[in-house]
Formats: structure tokens, sequence, C-alpha cells
């Protein structure tokens, strides 16, 4: 069995990363849950949230992702993002802009499905800037 | 025999016209540049959501009460067409070979007597299909304003198909777009989007008898997959038709300034034979008279 975790994150636009890791933290919709090789094989929806990748010894990569599906097996970790943003790259002042916007957008919303996707927005960007702000 | 003036100033719009063409070429050899490496970009998703797709899809058992996306309504009666053209053209038959594909397909399934709903994506297989069969058009999708197509423009179009899916409006829905092979060829294709076409034995395997644990269940990572399935498969139609179109545009323009060449250099020999013989009969003209004296 091999000691490292393959790990593929994709989103639709492109591949982000597909390396080898010790080990992978992914915000299941049921918890987070942590990926070491060996795992059992589980599927798994991703709430928002940060994943992080721990190689060697330094501070683990945080990459923050808005949703998606994590497919796990004994010795590769894929998943298969909406949209994902490392979150050293995340910007606080422009974070509040864009929840300010979609707060907006949220007390525009006429029809349920309207409403339904704004009030998604606000929490993907909410959960955005506890992200950042950690 | 055409006067001098007149050659001169064919000669002069076929020059324009070559450079026209020429500047053309240049911009689509760009873009395809970057047309190419977005196709190429999106397809390491595409193939890791089949491969998820095939593992979860192996571990539920078939039932009627399956999300329609994936079986489909259980009838086929009426087939949704989807069409991903360019908006715009100069690029040889890239488009008029994806719409004849798409009409004989059309005309066979209407034979058959079924049903038959257009949504055209894109403006050229639009104006290519209203006259025949601008009736069945059901939503279009214009694709003018995007200047790079993003998930978020094919996940509009997925939702619009889900929405009518979910209305009960059609059973199967098949996509044509040009799958990108390379500058020189582009292949019309047609895939099924609903109900989905699961590759036997696809999904990862997994040592002995173990399978997948599911969380939440498997209905609802279905629920999440499928609409993500679907919208994956409109970004890939529409990225690789978007390469297909620069490919074509630019072997097209390439051999529109080539040949804009050759016509220069046949112009400007006639040209020269007609300056030629004004000058010769001058010199008779010349001569004669003052012979004549």
């Amino acid at each position: 069995m091999a000691d490292r975790v393959k790990f593929d994150l994709v989103s639709p636009e492109r591949q982000l990363r597909s390396e080898d890791a010790d080990m992978v933290v992914v915000p299941g919709s049921e918890g987070d849950f942590g990926v070491l090789p060996g795992h059992a094989p589980i599927i798994s929806t991703i709430r928002p949230g940060v994943i992080e990748v721990y190689k060697g010894t330094g501070a683990p990569e945080r990459i923050f992702i808005s949703g998606g599906i994590c497919e796990v097996s004994a010795d590769r970790c894929t998943v298969l993002a909406d949209d994902a943003v490392e979150v050293a790259s995340l910007d606080r002042a422009a974070i509040e802009k864009r929840i300010k916007d979609a707060e907006e957008d949220l007390a525009d919303a006429k029809t349920d499905l309207d409403q339904h996707k704004a009030s998604t927005a606000v929490a993907v960007l909410r959960e955005m800037l506890t992200a950042a702000a950690r | 025999m055409p006067s001098l003036k007149d050659l001169r100033k064919r000669i002069d719009s076929v020059k324009s016209t070559r450079k026209i063409t020429s500047a053309t070429k240049m911009v689509a050899a760009s873009k395809l540049r970057r047309a190419q490496e977005w196709a190429e970009a999106a397809r390491p998703f595409a193939q890791h959501m089949s491969r998820v797709m095939a593992s979860v899809a192996a571990g539920v058992p078939r039932s009627d009460d399956m999300p329609k996306l994936l079986i489909g309504t259980g009838k086929d009666q009426t087939v949704l067409v989807v069409i991903v053209t360019s908006d715009r053209g100069l690029c040889g038959a890239l488009n008029s070979s994806l719409v004849r594909t798409a009409r004989r397909r059309i005309n066979a399934l209407l034979a058959d007597g079924k049903t038959v709903k257009i949504m055209p994506v894109g403006r050229k297989g639009r104006d290519a299909l209203r006259r025949d069969h601008g009736a069945r058009f059901v939503g279009q999708v214009d694709t003018s304003k995007m200047r790079k197509i993003t998930y978020a423009d094919a996940q509009g179009i997925a939702e619009q198909i889900t929405t009518m899916l979910d209305g009960g409006e059609f059973d199967r829905c098949v996509i044509f777009y040009n799958t990108f092979k390379s500058v020189i060829s582009q292949v019309p294709t047609e895939k099924q989007l609903i109900p989905v076409a699961i590759p036997e034995g696809g999904g990862t395997k997994l040592e002995g008898d173990a399978s997948y644990e599911a969380e939440p269940d498997e209905g609802e990572i279905l629920a999440e997959l499928l609409p993500r399935n679907l919208a994956v498969q409109v970004l890939n139609a529409m990225l690789e038709n978007n390469a297909s179109f620069q490919g074509a545009q630019m072997n097209a323009m390439d051999s529109a300034t080539r040949n804009a060449g050759d016509m220069i250099a046949r112009l400007t020999l006639v040209y020269n034979r007609a300056r030629q013989a004004n000058i010769t009969k001058e010199l008779i003209e010349i001569i004669s008279g003052a012979e004549a004296i």
C-alpha cells in the first residue's frame, strides 16, 4: 500500500492540484474528515469550506472551495469542486463587498428560485470570509 | 478587354481583401491557442466526473424512483436536440456540416413519428435551422456576449434543460457539437445527455467486495452529482466547439489569403500585358504617322 495519498483537485475549468500528500482534510457536508493512506472508500458531498493539504512537516496548504463532491479510495482522494481559491489569495475587503451585493440580491429576489440562489451565495461568501479571517 | 484603370481597381480591391483575411487568420490563430488550452483544461474534471458517476451508480440499485436526469422519463417520445454552433462565420464548412448532421438526425426522428424540440446555442445554428424547423425551437441561447465560456454559462444552459425535463417537456436529450481533433480536422459529434450513458465498469476498482460508503446517502449524492455532470457536458461541448471554430477559421482564412495572392499575381500579369500592348500600339501609330509624311 502506498504511504501517501494521491490528491486530485479539479474544478470544471481547470485542474488545480494533482500531487501526493500525507493527509488531506476535507469539509464534508456531515463534518470534516481527514484522509490518510488506506482510508475506507467513501463518497461525500462537500459544504463550502477549506481543504487542508498536509505535505511534509510544514504548515498545510489551505484551499477554499465553494462546494462539490469528494471521492476517496484506498490510495487516492479526488475532489470535484465547483469553484476553488487559495485561502492566501482571498481578499477580505473584496469579499465583504461581495457579501453586501449578494445580500442586496437576496432582498430583491422575487421568485423562490432566485431567493434560494441568493441565500446560497450569501452563505458561501460568509464561509469564505471566515476562511480568510483565520 | 478591361481598361488599365479597371484592372488597377480590381488589383487594389483584392489586395485589401487579402489584408482582411490575413488579419482574421492571425487573430484566429492566437485565439485558437487559448481556446485549445481551455478545452484541454476542462478535460480532467469531465474524466474524474464520469469515473465518480460510474462508482456511485454501480452502488445504487436500479429503480424507477431514481432521478429523471439519470434514467430519463422512461418514455422515448419527445427528443430535445441541443445544437452548439459558432456565432460568426468565415470558418469554412464547420457549421454547415454540423447542421447537416443534426438535420439528418432530426428528419430521421421525425420520420419515426417522434416529436423533436430544438435548442440552438449560438447564432449560426439558429439561423440555419430557423426556416425548416423554426416552429420546433424551444428557448435559445445567445452566446455572442460570452467572451470567455465559463462554467456559470454552461450551468445556466443546464438549468434550462433541467427545468424542461422536470416539466416533462422531453424524454431524451442529445447534444450536437464539433469535436476539436486538430487544426485541420473538426468532427461533428452527437452525444446523449439524458438519460446519462454510464460506461460499464468505468468506476474505480475497489479491492475485494468493498463498496463505497456514501455520505449523506447515495440519493443525495446523485442529486448533487447529476446537475453538475450535465453542466460539465455542456461546458465541454461549448469549449470543444469554440476551439473547433478558431481552428476552422484559421484554416479557411489561410487558404483565402493564399487564393487572394494567386489572384493578384494573375491580375498583375494581365495588367502588365495590357500596358505593354498599349505602348506598342502608340509606337506603331507614331511610326506609321511619321512614314506617311
